[in-house]
């Protein structure tokens, strides 16, 4: 009989995902004394979920200021569509900026926004110019110059 | 301030953020009560500050992400606090910050879909205390990478 995981959470799997949410390192043990179950229940559910593709995986969060990057910049691309291949250059360019933290891209009045952090302004100023504006087919670019978080909480109401 | 193991283990670990200590010791030929104890102070100086789970957000039935550029139509401390006690209570903002630019904050928002989206941006960010010109863009993909560490 062929095993396909239906496309649907059951109520524990729920469970399990909102404690791992919750505490990212948490062993099974401490997962399945939560969720009511057995570490083994526990461990079958988990190697489930990965295989289905609903974990993905797990990411490390750094502070980049403790790290002494105290500049951290937000820049909003807008690229020059007439080239058709003006996001395919653009971003195999820009992941090679050791600078760059993350890459996103949209659809709306920006095209690609880019995470920058520079250890000062001086530095920010040379990644800016040296790196950052040689980019390919760059029409227009903005900077937002980030001030605090507020919130940052990237759990989902599961 | 780090040293030379520091920022080896920093790397392995942003690329692997489940390797276990021994892994870590083994591959950087040292003890894993060393990497225990720098990794232990890494996070106690604040430079690691934690793991997170990444979840398939569109099987998960949140397949819409948006991020908003709000400026405020009046400014001052007291209108600031106000957005941003209120903007933090709605559960499908998931982040906030606050910038220098074209907009004062930036807010992350997470929706099943676009009529999910519309209802949060016409009852719950529309309505905010102080709120003035939105800008929505919508997410199409995003790219974590490692940084210059």
């Amino acid at each position: 009989m062929l095993k396909k995981r239906k496309n649907m959470l059951d109520d524990l799997d729920k469970r399990i995902l909102r404690y791992l949410q919750n505490d990212p390192e948490s062993s099974v043990a401490k997962l399945a004394e939560e969720a009511a179950t057995t570490p083994s229940v526990v461990s079958r559910r988990l190697a489930s979920l990965q295989e289905s593709g609903y974990v993905l995986g797990y990411e490390l969060v750094l502070d980049w200021s403790a790290l002494g990057f105290e500049v951290q910049v937000s820049l909003r691309v807008t690229l020059d569509k007439t080239e058709p291949s003006a996001f395919n250059d653009f971003l195999r360019e820009a992941r090679k900026i050791k600078e760059v933290l993350e890459i996103q891209t949209f659809l709306g009045m920006v095209d690609v926004r880019l995470s920058v952090v520079a250890r000062d302004m001086e530095h920010y100023q040379q990644v800016y110019r040296d790196f950052i504006l040689v980019l390919p087919h760059i029409s227009d670019i903005e900077a937002l110059m980030h001030i605090s978080t507020i919130k940052m909480d990237r759990r989902l109401p599961i | 301030m780090l040293s030379l193991l520091d920022t080896k283990i920093l790397k392995k670990l942003s690329l692997e953020p489940k390797l276990t200590t021994s892994a870590l010791a083994n591959s950087l030929s040292t003890s894993q009560p060393v990497i225990w104890r720098r990794i232990k102070r890494l996070e106690s100086i604040g430079i690691i500050k934690g793991k997170r789970l990444l979840l398939n957000q569109e099987l998960l039935g949140f397949g819409v992400k948006v991020f908003l550029g709000i400026k405020l139509a009046t400014k001052g401390v007291i209108s600031l606090e106000d957005f941003e006690r209120a903007a933090s209570a709605i559960p499908e903002v998931q982040s906030i910050e606050h910038v220098l630019g074209l907009y004062d904050y930036r807010l992350r928002v997470v929706s099943r879909d676009i009529a999910d989206f519309e209802r949060v941006l016409r009852r719950r960010i529309m309505t905010l205390p102080g709120v003035g010109q939105v800008e929505a863009n919508v997410l199409l993909s995003e790219e974590v990478l490692q940084g210059p560490i």
